[in-house]
């Protein structure tokens, strides 16, 4: 499978979308490391908050404030909930490394115990969104086709049809979506991370995140299927455009040199 | 094919004696002038035209390029009936493919392809090489041609008497002039005309706001702060004729924001306790500007970047939309729905002549 | 020409194909026709196929066309979609793109014939793009070939709006946002906006009308006159006879090249079936316009990188560059700038590129026949401002791909909007600049190879020591070669007064056009090409340097 996902991403692919965008594009997708999905062991919860706090002291309390109360460096962290951590740190956005338009994905630092523990922690700050069920987000389980007009209502704008991800304002963007944890993307509709505005269970209900989540699996893993043959990174027209001026019209002028030189002649002169 | 001699003989015919000419005359003007036209080189033969193995092998490869043409016509045939339209096929490095696509199109590429190819192979390495000089006459009639054009011309209009009778010539022009009047009138029927069409919408007075993920009612709970929910006015069916002109002016977008970040309070005023319905059709040229970005309280457009800040009235921060979103005033009636206080104040979507 | 020497009683016993030819001379004259065309020659440049490239893709694009008409249904009805593509399945769609899956899914063959119709339209504007710089860049639309220009020009708008309709049709997400758009364009047309909008669309946006009569523009009204067009091009081509490059025994008054019959009936014939072998290698290999993810058009919905098909990213460029200027009037009438300049902009750049031949024939008073294609650095204040007018085109075309860009590069969108919005203006003028010098640098270059001869990189050391390098001088072919062409001299204004002494009138037009001639013809803008006699004066001394 991650064989399957890194031949997807083969330079040529990437140097048909954007040739001029190789490193940009290599870097970006190098960072897409798919996340260890190993489950903590459920642990008494009060020792979990105890050692959460522990890890909070160290490493998030000079940003978010001691308690969590936020700080001129970072928000406050009352109420945002677990799920918000879970995805935070587990898709390796926080701790941050370095201020930027937005915090961008990393290898993640802490285990997954250490993240239940900090989500934990922060949970008993305030209520908030839990980690979601696996059944919640199981692919499987959602419509696609419904899940696909959802998205194309809610998502598509930012994140681009089949979640290729996309630019917003002064060097903020929605990330692209392939390849990502089911587990991340659920949370991040329900928290709303950054800049994304959050969809609570009151106005997208979960059997619709599902949808979603159903959706971007059909259309968006290294598995989907792309019958036309490459997909030219999903961007549509412009790298549609670049693939015609350059492959396209290259191989033509190619073959018409051929046609256009002259034979060799016997005697060199 | 016929012999070599009988084509230069052909050519000879048809391009007279301009080319040994021209040879013989640049190198008379040579001594004079430097830069004189030497005139075209003497021809220099391919091996192809020397060496009848070396044609031969020309031949044969344009023998191979035809014969593998129709392998690959039969082997488009073969896919064609072979593979399954629905069979999704892995190939490196394109990824998982339709495999009858991939197919068909490399054995009909191949087989076009080789045809050209050894169109071109044969046309460069058996047929003759030898360039040919074509002389070019002036495009310009001679003026004596022109003279008799001319001549011939004024005979025919005189005997029309287009010149002398003015009446048939005038009502003439008058019937040609006016009967495409006809076909302009014809088009009258493409549409109605534009009325107030676009300054109401289904929006009014008591419309309760639908989520449209669940198609309900939106309640003031529902909304929280730094979500985003996409709604419509109640009454609107999918299903129905006219839902696309509908949606196309009444989509709306649901914020909450602090109150104390709302910067204008006529937009503070227009919504409740902090929730603010803005017409999601950018003003721009109508795409939905639904690119909100919770932290800083804007939206973007994402067909031409036009950014308005929802804190402030939705003003326009960036780009090329001309004003900012229209927003809906809303309130909450007594089952504790979200509804709409009458239709936007202004018409929303893109602007237009009469919008004013 | 060989039945001249048959008996014509011998008729009867004559191959086929003569009887056949026979026949057709006796209702057609075919062999004068013959005559006059099966040995016109056509001169061997790569160049010069890039049109053939245009040529072939138009039919490449009518024949896969007639095909996709007899799957597609130009419908907007709603209906509920139960094909095979999962992802869709239950989903409310208008016909025009329940049929387009279809054709996608369950026609065998039918992706493959969409992708080559899609490829060969985007690879049809490239080569048409290509051929016009070729034409321009050699001033090969110089007497007697303007109206080709501009039947080539027709040509090139003509395919965009074709590709505009038929990018539409399929009726998916992208490019219902596309009919958006131009609805967006249409209403802010000053008094007349919201009436064209109605009429285009049978009623507000987006109606159920725009699909079926985008559909007649696309297959019957567009293709038609430009086959119509296409005819007269290759007619006013094998009349006019192709341009060819300056060598030897290549002048203004001879075409030097190869036969149709044979050498062109086989280079043009499979180059024709290499395009639609490439093409539909492509097709094979490489998505496009997969409207099976894009989903049905809705107005509420929309996704980014929302961008028409390449050859209408400047116009997209234009208006994503452009500030939001929006004025009310007295009367209460809107004036919607944001949108109105741009898309002036673009017709007023194509009329421009339209009318420039006769710019230049204005400023030139050159009333010769030219067959001689240009070597741009022998033109190069036509050849700056063509780059200069690239460079504009490529900025615009940055800007209507700023999101994607932007996302890739992980760049600010609003400064890449904002360097192009300066760049649109500034690139230019340095691009022009730049060329104008580099093709000076090369005019010179070629002088003192004529003058000096060619760098042979062999050192020679002279008797007092001196080093040198030996120029070794160019053979008469290339000192025609560089030599062969004219160089127009700045007009002038003429004296001041006429041989009475009296004042003479001049134009303000007329000085203009001495003003721009001394800029496209004058010192700064060319170096004179070496005379015969500077070259026997330095040939006559010590031979070289």
């Amino acid at each position: 499978m991650k064989k399957l996902s890194v031949r997807r991403r083969h330079p040529l692919a990437a140097l048909v979308v954007l040739l001029l965008a190789l490193a940009a594009t290599g870097g970006l997708y190098a960072t897409l490391a798919p996340a260890d999905e190993a489950q903590a062991e459920a642990s008494a919860q009060s020792l979990a908050i105890e050692e959460g706090k522990k890890l909070y002291d160290v490493g998030c309390s000079s940003c978010h404030g001691s308690g969590g109360q936020g700080s001129s460096d970072g928000p406050s962290l009352t109420g945002v909930g677990a799920a918000a951590v879970d995805f935070q740190v587990g898709t390796g956005r926080m701790p941050l490394q370095q201020p930027g338009p937005q915090a961008e994905e990393k290898p993640v630092v802490y285990t997954q115990a250490e993240i239940d523990q900090l989500a934990a922690y922060v949970a008993s700050l305030g209520p908030g969104p839990s980690v979601p069920n696996e059944s919640a987000y199981d692919p499987s389980a959602g419509d696609a086709a419904r899940g696909g007009e959802l998205f194309r209502t809610n998502c598509s704008q930012c994140h681009n049809f089949t979640g290729q991800g996309g630019a917003l304002t002064h060097g903020k963007e929605a990330p692209a979506l392939d390849n990502v944890d089911p587990r991340y993307i659920y949370e991040a509709m329900v928290t709303g991370p950054a800049s994304m505005p959050s969809f609570p269970n009151s106005t997208l209900p979960e059997e619709e995140k599902q949808d979603i989540i159903a959706w971007l699996h059909a259309v968006n893993t290294a598995d989907s299927p792309s019958p036309g043959g490459l997909g030219l990174g999903g961007f549509g027209p412009v790298s549609e455009g670049l693939f015609a001026w350059t492959f396209g019209m290259g191989a033509l002028i190619a073959v018409a040199v051929w046609i256009g030189a002259r034979t060799a002649k016997a005697r060199k002169s | 094919m016929s012999s070599r001699t009988d084509q230069t003989e052909s050519r000879n015919d048809s391009s007279g004696d301009h080319l040994p000419d021209q040879r013989e005359g640049g190198a008379v003007a040579e001594a004079d002038d430097p830069f004189a036209d030497p005139g075209l080189p003497p021809h220099e033969p391919r091996r192809q035209d020397i060496d009848e193995r070396a044609a031969r092998r020309s031949e044969r490869t344009v023998a191979f390029l035809f014969t593998l043409s129709m392998l690959a016509t039969v082997g488009f045939i073969a896919s064609y009936v072979a593979i399954p339209i629905d069979e999704i096929v892995f190939i490196w490095p394109f990824g998982h493919i339709s495999g009858l696509n991939f197919a068909l199109g490399l054995t009909l590429g191949l087989a076009l392809f080789c045809i050209g190819a050894g169109a071109i192979h044969w046309a460069r390495t058996l047929m003759s090489d030898e360039e040919v000089a074509e002389e070019r006459h002036a495009v310009e009639a001679t003026p004596e041609v022109k003279a008799h054009v001319l001549e011939e011309f004024a005979k025919g209009a005189a005997e029309s008497q287009i010149g002398r009778r003015k009446l048939a010539r005038n009502t003439l022009l008058g019937a040609l002039g006016l009967v495409p009047l006809a076909g302009v009138v014809l088009l009258r029927d493409l549409g109605p005309l534009p009325e107030d069409k676009l300054h109401h919408t289904a929006w009014q007075e008591g419309s309760l706001i639908i989520n449209e993920a669940t198609l309900q009612p939106l309640r003031p709970e529902d909304i929280t702060v730094g979500s985003l929910t996409q709604a419509m006015p109640e009454g609107l069916d999918p299903h129905a004729e006219n839902f696309h002109a509908e949606i196309a002016k009444a989509a709306v977008m649901l914020v909450r924001l602090e109150p104390e970040d709302i910067k204008d309070p006529r937009s503070a005023e227009w919504g409740h306790e902090g929730i603010l319905c803005y017409s999601k059709i950018c003003t721009h040229i109508g795409c939905p500007a639904t690119l909100y970005e919770q932290q800083s309280h804007h939206a973007l457009c994402p067909c031409h970047q036009s950014t308005f800040d929802l804190a402030d009235g939705a003003k326009v921060l960036f780009g090329p939309a001309g004003h900012p979103l229209p927003q809906l005033r809303i309130t909450v009636n007594d089952e504790g729905f979200l509804q709409a206080l009458g239709d936007f104040e202004e018409p929303p979507g893109p602007s237009f002549w009469e919008r004013g | 020409m060989s039945t001249a020497t048959k008996d014509p009683k011998t008729r009867g016993k004559a191959p086929a194909g003569e009887k056949i030819a026979d026949w057709a001379d006796g209702r057609v004259g075919l062999y004068s026709l013959a005559k006059a065309n099966m040995r016109k020659i056509f001169p061997d440049h790569w160049s010069f196929l890039l049109g053939e490239i245009c040529l072939y893709s138009f039919i490449i694009l009518i024949l896969t066309g007639v095909y996709l008409t007899m799957f597609f249904v130009p419908s907007m009805a709603e209906v509920e979609y139960h094909g095979s593509y999962v992802p869709m399945q239950g989903v409310m769609m208008t016909e025009a793109y329940a049929s387009t899956l279809d054709i996608s899914f369950d026609v065998r063959g039918g992706l493959l014939v969409r992708q080559i119709h899609h490829w060969a339209a985007l690879i049809f504007v490239v080569g048409i793009m290509f051929h016009m710089m070729r034409v321009f860049f050699t001033g090969s639309f110089r007497k007697p070939r303007e109206i080709n220009w501009l039947f080539g020009w027709t040509l090139f708008i003509l395919a965009v709006f074709t590709g505009l309709t038929g990018y539409s049709l399929p009726d998916d997400l992208l490019s219902g946002t596309g009919i958006r758009f131009m609805e967006g364009a249409i209403l802010s047309m000053p008094v007349v906006g919201t009436y064209i909008q109605m009429f285009l669309f049978g009623g507000e946006f987006p109606g159920h009308d725009i699909i079926p009569r985008f559909f007649v523009i696309h297959v019957l009204l567009l293709p038609g006159i430009m086959l119509g067009l296409v005819a007269a091009h290759l007619i006013l081509i094998i009349y006019h006879k192709h341009t060819h490059f300056a060598g030897p025994g290549r002048t203004n008054d001879n075409v030097v090249g190869m036969p149709f019959l044979p050498i062109y009936m086989a280079k043009a014939g499979g180059f024709f079936f290499l395009v639609f072998g490439v093409i539909a290698a492509i097709a094979a290999t490489a998505t496009i316009n997969p409207v099976w993810v894009l989903g049905p058009y809705r107005p509420d919905q929309v996704s980014t990188n929302a961008q028409p098909d390449w050859y209408l990213g400047f116009s997209e460029g234009l208006v994503r560059m452009m500030p939001g200027w929006e004025w009310v009037i007295p009367g209460g009438y809107t004036l919607n700038f944001g949108l109105m300049i741009p898309l002036a902009v673009f017709p007023g750049v194509l009329v421009l590129i339209g009318l420039y031949p006769f710019f230049e024939s204005w400023l030139t008073r050159d009333n010769r026949e030219h067959h001689i294609a240009q070597r741009p650095r022998n033109a190069p204040t036509r050849t700056g401002l063509g780059v200069a007018w690239l460079v504009a085109y490529g900025v615009a075309l940055v800007a209507g791909g700023n999101d994607v860009w932007a996302v890739n590069f992980n760049l600010s969108i609003n400064a890449i909007t904002w360097v192009c919005r300066i760049g649109f203006f500034v690139f230019p003028v340095v691009a022009f600049v730049i060329t104008r010098r580099i093709c000076l640098g090369l005019q010179r270059r070629d002088r003192e190879k004529v003058l000096h001869g060619r760098e042979t990189g062999v050192i020679k050391r002279l008797p007092h020591g001196e080093f040198v390098e030996v120029h070794e001088p160019l053979p008469r072919e290339a000192l025609y070669t560089l030599t062969a062409h004219d160089q127009d001299r700045p007009a002038e204004l003429g004296p001041e007064t006429d041989e009475n002494g009296v004042r003479r009138k001049v134009s303000p037009l007329e000085r203009l056009r001495v003003k721009i001639s001394r800029g496209y013809f004058g010192e700064q803008a060319q170096i004179p090409k070496p005379t015969s006699e500077e070259y026997r004066e330095i040939t006559s001394g010590h031979g070289h340097h």
